[in-house]
């Protein structure tokens, strides 16, 4: 949904925060997870805001391991030694993959921050979330999920907002492979892997990603950012020049194929 | 004697190599099943059992008794038996070992050992025996401060410990948990809620126990005694040691939920016993001046009591850390450990500034069998099919080529890969392998090992 004017983007930018403001808990206001990209950072309000859910949906199934290192980064750029609760089911690895922590470090990341939990079922998945988006002193929660999952409701969705703006903690849904859907999250998304800035002798570059905004509950939605992970200076950039000039392949459908398991 | 001297004697001589680990293992099980006579039983290895009977023995028919049914379970295992009962462990393992003849008493019967009844190095044996000491009896005539000056210190404090005036304790197969708690009832309790009620008393009197003693609890274990005679075990475990008793209870009300068959009281509970196993150092928790732990202390405390909590419910293998294992085989080289006991972090392999990442983010083990097309047989991918979609290589990087851990391998067998990274046409990137060189392998199969942010 696009607004159709900036003025009243502003006065439910402006709602949003007298609603915050009057909140029981007060932790609405608990700062952001900011990318480091000054643009992309600026255009929602300083980043994904804490004490909110943020759903990212994969653009297809095949961009599963973009969305999620995507929501990896966001959450472990964060100074500290917060950890990282990343909650998944038992058969995700076989579709998506483990979880790597080699591969974590080389983004610059640091793995021992990660806690692991995996459920039998996406029944149980949403009973662990409830329990760690109520948990304080998390950098962020990442509860992954593959399909449609007819358990999160909005009133489970509700609930877990609920859970996270009163411990203060930062709710990333990773939705793979399933369509994006009504929800009460703050932020939507759809990431995609982009084409990388080609190294020395055509080897594939940094990892670059493609994001589309489709749901904003602070403003308009709409706005589409290629990015590139800078891992020595822990930054999200804009994809450079060479990059965005490669055409866009063919094919590309924000239509998820379903992946043969 | 030597193998060719006893085959020659006997022809079809069955010969086995000796296995020590399978040894250990068996005297381990005997151990497990010498658990009917006595709670403490001892491993003294390689080939003897020490049962401590004192209070159990009267439940054989004593002494005599207890020793007929050991053996005769033995004869059944086909197991040659030597035993010996005495007043403590040195004096009974000595008899059995060395005893030749019997004796009127115990003291006699020790008294008529051989010196190597001592268990001392081969080297002091000889140098008491040509010193003209043959048996303890010999020995236990002279000052013990001539001894030890002559032979050593071990040899005195062996001997006092032989004669029963040194303690030699015991080190028993399962050891009894360092804290134990328990209520019994003059009535059998009926209610699931009131026997809960009792295990929080008995969680705070174990907190009390645990502080004094300046410890915190890794391990809960609560056993119902019901009065039919049925006992129920429950246990948790936590990541830090705690003698939280709220934060215990927390636990075992978890435990109890997430439990297929919840406990039946039955005719009702006699005897309700809380446990603690496993016990470590924890000391005073100090609190700022201005009340609270620190922000960040909180924090983490806060995660750890959700891992527990989860890993309650879960089961500890499903909450988990990731650790590094130092190897270059990609699939070995992180271990999931469970949160509940996962090792102090080591260091990750540092980056080179300015390099892509050069390993997955998600990884596939197995790694899924792919179709490829390359342009020379060596060569890079062109193209590959993985999950019934054909992806078109747009850039690659490769080989990077990881060698099997040949020095693990006594018949040097596993294959060499081939790593390629490679990014298609829609912007995603792979890694690939071909498992195997040509000169190692006719048609090396192709794999997809793990995809990149």
């Amino acid at each position: 949904m696009r607004e159709s004017s900036s003025s009243l983007a502003a006065l439910r930018q402006r709602v949003a925060r007298l609603a915050d403001s009057g909140a029981p808990s007060g932790g609405g206001d608990g700062g952001w997870l900011a990318s480091g990209h000054a643009d992309f950072d600026a255009a929602i309000g300083g980043g994904l805001a804490i004490g909110k859910t943020h759903e990212f949906f994969a653009a297809d199934a095949l961009d599963a391991t973009s969305a999620a290192a995507f929501a990896a980064l966001l959450a472990l750029r964060t100074p500290g030694a917060a950890p990282l609760l990343w909650l998944r089911t038992a058969d995700a690895a076989r579709r998506a993959g483990h979880i790597y922590a080699p591969g974590i470090a080389e983004l610059g990341g640091d793995p021992d921050r990660l806690l692991l939990v995996e459920t039998a079922d996406p029944k149980m998945l949403l009973a662990c979330a409830n329990d760690a988006v109520r948990c304080g002193g998390s950098a962020a929660v990442i509860v992954e999920s593959w399909g449609a999952w007819p358990a999160l409701d909005l009133t489970a969705g509700r609930r877990l907002a609920l859970g996270a703006r009163d411990a203060g903690t930062v709710l990333l849904m990773l939705r793979l492979n399933t369509l994006p859907a009504p929800s009460v999250a703050e932020t939507r998304w759809t990431v995609a892997a982009a084409p990388s800035t080609a190294l020395e002798a055509d080897a594939p570059g940094a990892p670059g990603f493609t994001l589309d905004l489709i749901r904003w509950r602070g403003g308009p939605a709409g706005a589409r950012w290629q990015m590139e992970w800078n891992r020595d200076e822990q930054v999200f950039r804009g994809a450079a020049l060479s990059g965005a000039l490669l055409p866009v392949a063919p094919g590309r459908t924000a239509v998820p194929r379903r992946a043969a398991a | 004697m030597p193998l060719a001297d006893a085959r020659a004697q006997i022809g079809d001589l069955a010969v086995v190599p000796h296995d020590p680990v399978a040894d250990a293992a068996w005297l381990d099980r005997l151990a497990q099943g010498c658990a009917r006579y006595t709670p403490l039983v001892a491993l003294d290895a390689p080939d003897g059992l020490i049962l401590d009977i004192a209070g159990a023995a009267h439940l054989f028919g004593g002494e005599a008794g207890l020793v007929a049914d050991v053996e005769g379970r033995m004869d059944r295992l086909g197991m040659t038996l030597r035993s010996a009962l005495a007043g403590t462990a040195d004096a009974a393992r000595a008899l059995a070992r060395y005893q030749a003849l019997p004796a009127p008493d115990e003291a006699a019967a020790v008294r008529r050992l051989p010196v190597a009844a001592l268990g001392l190095e081969a080297e002091a044996t000889t140098a008491l025996v040509r010193a003209g000491l043959k048996t303890i009896g010999d020995l236990s005539g002279r000052p013990v401060a001539a001894i030890a000056a002559r032979f050593g210190a071990e040899a005195a404090n062996a001997l006092r410990r032989l004669l029963g005036d040194a303690p030699s304790p015991l080190d028993p197969r399962i050891r009894p948990p360092p804290i134990v708690v328990e209520r019994r009832f003059a009535e059998p309790l009926g209610s699931s809620a009131h026997a809960a009620a009792v295990l929080a008393e008995l969680a705070a009197e174990a907190a009390v126990a645990l502080g004094e003693r300046g410890k915190g609890g890794r391990h809960f274990r609560a056993t119902f005694f019901r009065s039919d005679g049925l006992a129920r075990s429950i246990a948790i475990e936590t990541g830090q040691p705690t003698r939280d008793a709220d934060l215990v209870m927390r636990l075992f009300a978890e435990r109890i939920d997430s439990l297929r068959d919840p406990i039946d009281p039955g005719f009702g509970f006699d005897m309700i016993r809380l446990a603690v196993p496993r016990i470590e150092a924890l000391g005073a928790g100090q609190l700022r001046l201005e009340g609270g732990a620190a922000n960040t202390a909180r924090g983490a405390a806060a995660v750890d009591e959700l891992a527990d909590r989860l890993a309650t419910r879960l089961g500890r293998g499903r909450v988990r850390r990731l650790r590094s294992a130092d190897t270059h085989i990609p699939e070995q080289a992180q271990l999931a450990f469970p949160a509940v006991e996962a090792p102090p972090p080591t260091p990750w392999t540092a980056t080179e500034p300015g390099e892509p990442p050069l390993r997955p983010f998600h990884l596939f083990d197995p790694p899924q069998p792919i179709e490829v097309i390359a342009e020379v047989p060596d060569g890079p991918p062109q193209r590959f099919r993985w999950r019934r979609t054909l992806h078109a290589v747009r850039r690659f990087e490769g080989p990077e080529r990881i060698a099997a851990e040949w020095w693990r391998r006594r018949d040097n067998a596993g294959l060499t890969r081939d790593y390629y990274r490679v990014e298609d046409a829609q912007g995603r990137r792979y890694w690939l392998f071909r498992h195997g060189l040509y000169d190692e392998k006719p048609d090396p199969r192709w794999y997809i090992h793990g995809v990149f942010a």
